[in-house]
């Protein structure tokens, strides 16, 4: 991004010197615990050559992250720590250097000047308090001996070469005041402003939205085609495998199960293991199979759910005398049915009112519109005959971690809607919750266990037969699926649909993940800020999709096979705009028109 | 990270169900928790049998308590921690005052401690007018120079060691309020309090099964650290005349009585110091070991 500056790289790609430019032989991490030490990554080989981009791919608890941190030296202390192996880092100036043997103070040399790191998340892996300018400029002085105003001129050209406009004034802004797309480019502008040799990007489009993420990923390429910089990108999605890398590590309990080409992983996966984890890849254009669940259909049963021009809005509070003076609009007026036996997907990117949705269909927040549930109108309703209806209803969040009581018995979780809406006796109600945990796929003699001594997919299947135990005619799945492994992801999403087969349940499945989407659901709802743009089946919409909105969120999603790796991404034209407005401003509704059977396509498009 | 993930698969039998053995069992398992029980029991058997385990009265001066020049005894063979300096027996005194500060510090110390939890909790649950009224009483409460409230509240009733353990408790519920109210606030957001909304749970449930369990650790390390202040307020309001009346005998006006004669008679404040200290080291550590037992996180981990 600097050519004057450039200090080790003259050109782009041009290798300085021969050879890897960082060579792992033999790496283990090995983790104190109660029980003693236990490797967490055991004998990891692997060398990284110039303007090359590695991708380690692995499921959680692979011990991806944990080879990244011991890259950086930046192991949890005093809990973790290299128990064996060399990590040697060539470069021109340095020669060659094991940066297991350095100690903190010339290691931090190394860190941000000759290999820089990029976290998933980034909005905690930036100081909230510190404006961008100030971090950016932080690491330049640390590294350069330029002054202050040379510095500044350095981060404005890091800001300007990840394609943030006025870089100037946003020097000034602080991480809160950016999206989270933009926050993940200060983040790379920052890891990139050293002209680092290798780029350790660990999960860094993960928490981001598809179209955001793809945008990112392209960036990244970009830059990495300019300055030659060496990148190990650390996912779980093999959509961004095939996306970006040259070659692949697929990591597993801490070891190596295959290395190759990309081309080759793909296309001729040796290990079991890969195979098993690329079949679990959910791809746009397998859902097809599915056929409609049940006839019932064509009974035209009562729907389930009704919503009805549903607003969620939420006032906030400004000036001297903290009256209302703006309004986030949340949900504006989208209508909905959801028929016994169907799975309504709700997709749509952060901050579209997706979850509001669900959450108001849980009764979590205050709506107005009309939700009908089984027939009966829940505004209409005193409170114990809404408590009645809503029993109907149940959710199952996004994070299995989050959503269960860490205080409580999985067996007393799952037995309490039971307890509380007074069904069955104490005896009837073990044995339920036992025939449930089995249904679910987990044991009966893991009732007496806590959430924490389960693993995410298993805590998830806890949640599941939760908001089973009442029976109910609709399950909320917000996100739920997102949060786990995706070899886990595809067996849960094969436990709802089988359990939808079972017990006539419907879903609204509410997703960011279009392939995901189109593996479960009968119909398909676009969410745009508030509002829905696009309604259709499964069919109507990913065959056939009107509404650009559509369009753009399916084409960025990552395609898991290298042969189709696009060139160019699907651009954003602009951040996608606030939800919160002035009072007074409401924004315009959008009227859907039918295209065809059904398929509602807002009229803007 | 740190802990592999054990696969999505159906372990049946591969995790062990403990015996879940009873609180009690593994409290005393621990030493430094039995070593808090034992100190307890002391001081409970100390003030229960207080008549038997000394000859003296508390409140007799005797005359071959003092000196020939009139001052206190050091601790000697007869009177083992020494006389105070109107040559009452030490020993006897801190025997008989234990009963009057295990009372404060456990009654009215349980009562702040009630009083504090329901308000935080109802603040930090509800919020809206409630909440809002609640706090603003807290804080308001708490601007309030607390010996001042307690001078007054003590001069509107007869004082009596139940009306001083009322007073203090009124006192002292403030902070826990303050501490609760916070923690119950950002227990309210939690993911799993949504969940059991969704599943029909009813506020009172919900306050007791899934947010109380959850403050219990901060309730008892207030209820410990809580110990050593009430008895100490109290002392306070005996000095200025509005506590547990003289002659009757606790831990803190035995030390506010001798504070000023620290230089020449040192036991008289070292000794029903050390005791003050003892008791609240002893709730402290029973206090520690309950937060971890009751804790199910800290089981089983890997």
């Amino acid at each position: 991004m600097n050519a004057g500056a450039g200090k080790k790289h003259a050109g782009a790609a041009a290798p300085a010197t021969a050879g890897p430019v960082l060579d792992i032989a033999g790496l283990s991490v090995s983790v104190r615990g109660e029980d003693g030490e236990r490797d967490v990554v055991s004998n990891l080989s692997l060398t990284l050559a110039r303007g090359e981009t590695l991708c380690i791919a692995g499921e959680s608890g692979s011990g991806k992250s944990m080879t990244a941190l011991a890259i950086m030296q930046l192991l949890p202390q005093p809990a973790a720590r290299i128990s064996s192996g060399k990590i040697r880092l060539r470069t021109g100036d340095l020669g060659d250097t094991d940066l297991a043997t350095l100690d903190e103070r010339q290691m931090r040399r190394i860190r941000g000047d000759r290999i820089a790191m990029i976290f998933q998340e980034p909005m905690t892996s930036l100081n909230p308090v510190l404006s961008i300018g100030r971090q950016l400029t932080e690491s330049i002085e640390a590294h350069t001996s330029l002054s202050q105003a040379q510095a500044r001129q350095r981060a404005i050209e890091a800001l300007k070469a990840v394609r943030i406009s006025e870089a100037e004034s946003r020097l000034k802004q602080f991480p809160h005041e950016l999206s989270g797309g933009m926050r993940q480019r200060v983040m790379i502008a920052m890891a990139l402003a050293l002209e680092p040799d290798v780029l350790i990007a660990d999960e860094p489009t993960t928490a981001l939205d598809v179209t955001v993420q793809g945008e990112v990923l392209e960036l990244l390429r970009d830059l990495q085609r300019q300055h030659g910089t060496s990148v190990i990108l650390i996912t779980h999605d093999m959509g961004v495998v095939a996306e970006m890398a040259d070659r692949v590590i697929i990591m597993r309990h801490g070891r190596m199960v295959e290395e190759g080409t990309t081309s080759d992983i793909f296309a001729r996966p040796q290990a079991d293991y890969t195979r098993e984890l690329l079949a679990a890849v959910p791809r746009i254009g397998t859902g097809a199979g599915r056929q409609k669940s049940g006839d019932a259909e064509t009974a035209a049963p009562a729907n389930v759910a009704v919503v009805n021009d549903l607003h969620v809005r939420f006032d906030l509070r400004g000036g001297i005398f903290g009256r209302v003076n703006r309004r986030v609009h949340a949900v504006e007026g989208i209508s909905f049915s959801i028929a016994p036996n169907e799975t309504l997907a709700l997709v749509g990117e952060s901050g579209c009112g997706k979850s509001t949705t669900a959450k108001a269909l849980a009764g979590l927040v205050p709506y107005s519109g009309d939700i009908v549930i089984g027939g009966r109108n829940l505004s209409g309703l005193g409170r114990d005959e809404r408590k009645a209806v809503r029993r109907d209803v149940q959710m199952i969040f996004q994070d299995p971690f989050a959503s269960l009581d860490p205080r409580m018995r999985v067996g007393d979780l799952v037995a309490e809607p039971l307890v509380i809406h007074g069904i069955a006796s104490k005896d009837e109600r073990s044995q339920r919750v036992a025939a449930l945990f089995e249904r679910v796929g987990l044991s009966a003699d893991q009732m007496e266990l806590y959430p924490h001594e389960f693993s995410g997919g298993q805590r998830q299947r806890v949640c599941i037969a939760r908001a089973l135990a009442l029976r109910p005619k609709l399950i909320i799945a917000d996100e739920s699926v997102s949060a786990l492994d995706v070899s886990v992801q595809a067996r849960v999403l094969d436990l709802l649909k089988e359990l939808q087969r079972e017990f006539g349940v419907a879903y609204l499945f509410i997703s960011h993940d279009m392939a995901v989407v189109e593996n479960i659901s009968d119909r398909v709802a676009v969410m745009y800020l508030g509002q829905i743009v696009e309604m259709g089946t499964r069919d109507q919409v990913f065959s056939n999709p009107r509404h650009p909105y559509t369009r753009r969120l399916i084409e960025a999603v990552p395609v898991p096979d290298p042969a189709q790796r696009r060139s160019r991404f699907a651009r954003l034209d602009q951040e996608i705009p606030s939800a919160t407005r002035r009072i007074g401003e409401a924004p315009l509704k959008l009227a859907l028109r039918d295209v065809g059977n059904g398929h509602l396509v807002a009229a803007d498009a | 990270m740190t802990s592999p993930i054990a696969p999505d698969l159906p372990t049946a039998g591969r995790m062990p169900v403990k015996p879940r053995a009873g609180v009690w069992r593994r409290l005393v398992k621990r030493r430094l928790a039995l070593l808090g029980l034992v100190i307890v029991a002391i001081v409970v058997a100390g003030a229960a049998l207080a008549p038997w385990l000394t000859g003296y009265d508390p409140n007799e001066q005797m005359f071959d308590g003092l000196t020939i020049e009139g001052s206190p005894l050091p601790p000697n063979a007869q009177f083992w921690l020494g006389t105070d300096l109107l040559g009452r027996d030490l020993l006897t005194r801190i025997l008989y005052g234990a009963r009057t500060s295990l009372i404060i510090g456990i009654v009215a110390n349980g009562v702040a401690l009630l009083i504090g939890t329901l308000v935080g909790v109802t603040a930090g649950y509800f919020r809206g007018w409630i909440g809002g009224a609640l706090m603003r009483f807290t804080d308001l409460m708490m601007a309030f120079p607390a010996l001042l409230l307690a001078i007054c509240l003590a001069a509107v009733f007869q004082p009596s060691l139940w009306i001083v353990a009322m007073v203090i408790a009124l006192v002292n519920w403030v902070q826990t309020a303050r501490v609760i109210y916070t923690e119950t606030s950002s227990l309210a957001e939690r993911e799993f309090i949504d969940a059991e909304r969704t599943i029909g749970a009813s506020a009172p449930r919900i306050l007791f099964r899934h947010i109380l369990p959850h403050l219990l650790p901060t309730i008892i390390v207030w209820g410990t650290l809580g110990i050593s202040t009430t008895v100490l307020l109290e002392a306070t309001l005996s000095f200025l005349g509005i506590g547990v009346q003289p002659p009757t005998a606790s831990w803190g006006n035995i030390i506010f009585e001798n504070q000023t004669y620290f230089q020449a008679a040192p036991w008289l404040v070292f000794f029903p110091g050390a005791a003050i200290l003892a008791l609240a080291l002893a709730f402290n550590l029973i206090g520690d070991a309950l937060r971890d037992i009751l804790d199910p996180t800290q089981r089983g981990r890997a």
